[in-house]
């Protein structure tokens, strides 16, 4: 049965982000891990943010073509280059 | 119970995979005020490092808003032009690279509507944003504030999933359907979610990028969580 303090779920799940980020107040934080030890419902919500946030960190960059990458050498060189001709 | 209470781990494992460049110059790098004099006085090397050094991410975020390699190949060239065009005017109030970024994602956003790649929020037909295929968002799986013996609680906990080590790359097919959630977000929620979660970027950093107030950027973050949580719970739940 939920006491007076208990955090709903719905709640919890508004306050995930500031937890992660670790910006709860000391009060806050200590309910929210107080729920968390009781509902494992919450405990996958709060694991499956974080595995996102895991997963959206580990989405692989692209290098830029040679092409393209050259342009823009070239194009400094043209509005603002003072050494004299790249090395390559 | 064993949740972490920070990100800070994440910054560690972006770090150990060197598929991007951090988000801070590492030590002995320039700051910007000695980098910005190279530029100035018209070193081509100092230009040829930074075009080498944060293309990559650029390009990332790039394709994220317009979800084309070419058009963010553009988008990332017209970014280092316009960085030329405006490097004497630069006042240095922001730093370089949330400036640098914040030009990529007014560039990308613009070629993005006029070659109409990206799906409105409005007009993403047959997609109910931000659930779908029976994933709920917490608001729909949580019972009502007025319930008589569990307001607010689950009714329907969300359900596992397949596990995805956190020290793996990405799968192609994972990398789509990620790809395609950030896709389906407002365009302020995917400007915030890729500055934070793909790049790394402080909430500081995103808020002087976007012009955005910190509860402002705290909110866009926080739905667009939720909604790529619920898209990516789609694919990744376990049968029952």
């Amino acid at each position: 049965m939920p006491t007076g303090r208990d955090l709903p779920c719905v709640e919890l799940v508004d306050l995930v982000t500031d937890y992660l980020d670790d910006t709860l107040d000391p009060e806050q934080r200590a309910r929210f891990e107080e729920h968390l030890a009781a509902c494992p419902g919450c405990v996958r919500y709060v694991e499956q943010i974080r595995a996102t946030v895991s997963m959206l960190s580990r989405m692989p960059t692209k290098d830029l073509s040679e092409p393209a990458r050259q342009r823009l050498l070239d194009a400094f060189r043209e509005r603002r280059g003072r050494d004299g001709p790249a090395t390559p | 119970m064993n949740v972490p209470g920070g990100l800070a781990g994440e910054q560690q494992r972006r770090g150990a995979q060197g598929d991007a460049p951090p988000a801070d110059p590492p030590p002995g790098r320039d700051t910007d005020a000695a980098l910005l004099d190279r530029l100035r006085s018209g070193q081509e090397e100092a230009f040829a490092e930074l075009v080498d050094r944060w293309s990559p991410s650029l390009l990332r975020v790039a394709v994220l808003q317009t979800r084309s390699h070419a058009l963010a190949e553009e988008a990332v060239q017209d970014t280092w032009l316009a960085v030329l065009q405006g490097i004497d005017g630069f006042e240095g109030r922001a730093s370089l690279r949330t400036w640098v970024f914040r030009i990529l994602l007014y560039t990308s956003r613009a070629k993005a509507e006029r070659e109409r790649r990206v799906p409105s929020f409005t007009d993403a037909a047959g997609r109910t944003a931000p659930s779908g295929a029976g994933h709920l968002t917490a608001e729909e799986a949580c019972l009502g504030t007025d319930h008589p013996h569990w307001p607010g609680h689950w009714s329907q906990p969300p359900r596992s999933w397949a596990q995805v080590p956190d020290d793996a790359a990405l799968g192609s097919e994972l990398q789509r359907h990620i790809n395609d959630a950030i896709a389906a977000l407002p365009p302020r929620q995917r400007a915030v979610l890729t500055l934070r979660d793909v790049e790394g970027f402080s909430a500081d950093e995103v808020c002087s990028a976007l012009d955005l107030e910190p509860g402002n950027q705290r909110v866009l973050l926080h739905r667009a969580r939720a909604s790529v949580r619920v898209a990516l719970a789609s694919y990744l739940a376990e049968e029952r």
